[in-house]
């Protein structure tokens, strides 16, 4: 069993409101991740689960007990902090054996767990040396070693990947992938970043300034973000954002264009609306029955693909390409819209209007 | 006193800089420049010099006038005076840097027992009105002891602490925690509390996670606000001469400055004593001269 139930959490530190309601039901065995910018509260969300930060109102949950007053020690959870935490003063074997240490296991367990993690980790070299005389790589690894080595209830993990060079990093989101796969346990996995919350996640919380703005799976937030913050946050290219309004069986862009109103949407006429089209739902190769028509403003390769920039009255749009396209800055284009898959949002309150009707 | 504590931090600081040869220019120091320090040195250290000097000469060349600087006869016989009577017994001033060793020994090590616990706890916990609480733990040390010590010693005739070594304890250490709390608080500052965060997690509680991963790293913290503390219990003079009056509890500082006076001062008796109460400070500090310094120069401690 590993459930984590964090219901209602509120912090503030000053006039910092650092998490202003956080719900979060995390399932047993899941890969969860809390997705958000710097400063939206993700850090001090986790240290509240492991009772290391004393919160104003709100309550924690593990295995469907309370915990909201339990000491972290008794909390049974395991953590990899932002900054590693690891103890200068003691070498990575002590590191790592820290946690069954202070649980009272024998000598010889100690021995088989680290010499286990080590080499699941790749450290085994390491293990004589002080954290001072690891890379940012090493000292990485050497605290998942110190969360692994035991079995609580659920691990947490604190931007693990953040300092890693990219290479590292995909390899060792892969990585973390298969241990949390072979474990079976609960990870609860915080990140800034929307392809490492993708690719590994479960399920999905996206925060923002403390408040959750969604929570599903990968798919779910990419395929139906609830607001336009989640609509832009996830994804890249971002997703491009039209000022508009419907006018009986029409989008009335503020530019001037018109593109026929999706049946789903729900929005009354004249409402301020924001159209959100995604790069790989709009075309400047192939003709559909929607399009638009702007200028060529820039090309972005990126080797696999191209994004073309293309700017619609004062607005730019983000449209995926073959690597191969080209065109002159300037040049006429016609961009056509998979309407089926564009998001529509009140302008006012950034809520998405795409639900009702799909 | 305090210029030998303070000439023993910077010869030890002088070592860690650049090479003063760089430090110019390559063009080394400058005849003023030498000129200057060498003046400077001479009028430090003439007066330690003199005492050194004076302790270690015949009664009669200690009295010569004009003074002998060079041609004189060295004897031990004043050093011997310091340690025994006359009689062939413990001398009085024996005892006295015996109850100096004592009072300062113990009263530095109550002041870092309670006041390192209390720095760590004002670092790490939201206490109310900490800052309100730290300017008044430092403002008792705003009071030069010459001013509180009629009302102490008024309190320490009702409770029986007159003339009483347990009463120059707990002065001494009531003067050193705020200094400790105030020094250590800085220490403590500069360990990240992630490490006790970690340690909790692992599942030590909070108190053996500061013993186990923290405190280890206050080490230098410690013994250099130690030092201080203890220089401190050691040389003061105020409370000790107040607060007792008999040989057998009287710290060095009144015992020696009561050499002084009467018909005659035997001079000799009194630079030889000084010598030997200057003694275990400066070695102290020689010894953890590199602690001192990063107690100094807080916040350049390594993590
Ligand atoms: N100990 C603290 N003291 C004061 N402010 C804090 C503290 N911890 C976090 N904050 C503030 O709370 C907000 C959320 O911080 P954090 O949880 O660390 O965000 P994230 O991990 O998502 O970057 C930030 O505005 C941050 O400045
Ligand atoms: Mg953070």
């Amino acid at each position: 069993m590993g459930t984590v139930a964090a219901h209602g959490l509120r912090k503030s530190f000053g006039k910092v409101q650092a998490l202003d309601g956080v719900t979060l039901d995390v399932p047993d065995g899941s890969f969860f991740v809390v997705l958000g910018p710097s400063g939206a509260g993700k850090t001090t969300t986790l240290r509240a689960i492991a009772g290391l930060e004393k919160l104003d109102a709100g309550s924690v949950r593990l295995d469907g007990r309370d915990a909201t007053g339990d000491s972290p020690a008794a909390r049974d959870l395991a953590m990899v902090f932002q900054s590693y935490a690891l103890y200068p003063r003691h070498t990575v074997y002590e590191n790592i054996a820290s946690p069954l240490r202070a649980r009272r296991s024998s000598a010889s367990e100690i021995a088989s767990a680290v010499e286990r993690m080590s080499n699941l980790l790749h450290i085994e070299r390491l293990l004589q040396r002080r954290p001072a005389q690891l890379s940012g790589g090493e000292m990485q690894r050497v605290a998942l070693a110190r969360a692994l080595v035991r079995r609580p209830r659920a691990f947490l993990m604190d931007e693990p990947l953040t300092n890693l060079d990219l290479k590292l990093r995909v390899e060792m989101r892969t990585e973390l992938t298969r241990i949390h796969r072979s474990l079976g346990a609960t990870f609860v996995y915080v990140t800034n970043d929307q392809v490492e919350a993708l690719s590994m996640a479960d399920q999905v919380a996206i925060l923002k300034e403390g408040k959750v703005q969604q929570v599903g799976t990968p798919t779910e937030v990419y395929e139906r973000p609830a607001n336009q913050w989640v609509a832009g946050f996830v994804g890249s290219p971002p997703i491009s954002l039209l000022a508009c309004r419907a006018e009986g069986d029409r989008l009335v862009g503020a530019g001037g264009w018109t593109l026929p109103r999706p049946r789903w949407t729900t929005a009354e006429d004249g409402r301020a609306l924001l159209l959100g089209l995604r790069a790989e739902d709009l075309s400047v190769e192939q003709r559909g029955d929607a399009s638009l028509s702007g200028e060529l403003y820039g090309l972005e390769p990126l080797g696999d693909r191209t994004v073309v920039d293309v700017r619609v009255g004062t607005e730019i749009l983000k449209v995926k390409a073959r690597p191969t396209v080209t065109g002159t800055p300037g040049e006429q284009l016609h961009v056509s819209v998979d309407l089926g898959r564009a998001h529509l949002f009140d302008a006012g309150t950034g809520l998405s209007l795409s639900e009702a009707g799909r | 006193m305090a210029v030998s504590v303070d000439e023993a931090v910077s010869t030890g600081s002088a070592r860690d800089h650049t090479p003063p040869a760089r430090r110019l220019g390559g063009r080394g120091r400058s005849v003023l420049e030498v000129a200057l320090l060498t003046v400077l040195a001479v009028v430090m250290l003439f007066p330690v010099l003199w005492m050194i000097e004076t302790s270690i000469k015949e009664n009669r060349d200690v009295y010569a006038i004009p003074a002998k600087f060079f041609d004189f006869t060295i004897t031990l016989d004043h050093y011997k005076d310091v340690f025994v009577a006359p009689d062939g017994g413990r001398s009085a001033l024996s005892v006295s840097f015996l109850n100096s060793v004592v009072v300062a020994g113990v009263s530095t090590v109550l002041a870092t027992v309670l006041g390192v616990p209390a720095a760590w706890a004002y670092s790490r916990f939201a206490v109310k009105a900490k800052k309100d609480q730290l300017f008044f733990i430092l403002s008792t040390r705003f009071m030069p002891p010459v001013v509180v010590v009629i009302p102490i010693f008024l309190m320490y005739r009702q409770v029986g602490l007159i003339d009483n070594k347990l009463g120059l304890i707990l002065i001494y250490a009531a003067f050193n925690v705020p200094f400790t709390i105030w020094m250590m608080k800085g220490f403590v500052d500069e360990v990240p509390a992630e490490y006790e965060d970690a340690a909790m997690l692992d599942g030590y509680t909070r108190l053996q996670a500061f013993r186990r991963f923290t405190l280890p790293l206050l080490v230098p913290g410690i013994a250099a606000t130690a030092v201080f503390a203890l220089i401190f219990s050691w040389n003061e003079f105020v409370f000790a001469t107040f607060l007792t009056s008999s040989d057998s509890v009287r710290t060095a500082p009144p015992a020696i400055a009561g050499l002084i006076g009467g018909t005659t001062t035997d001079w000799g008796l009194v630079a030889a004593s000084s010598v030997v109460f200057a003694l275990p400070v400066l070695v102290f500090a020689y010894l953890v001269r590199k602690h001192l310094i990063a107690g100094v120069t807080l916040g350049a401690v390594r993590r």
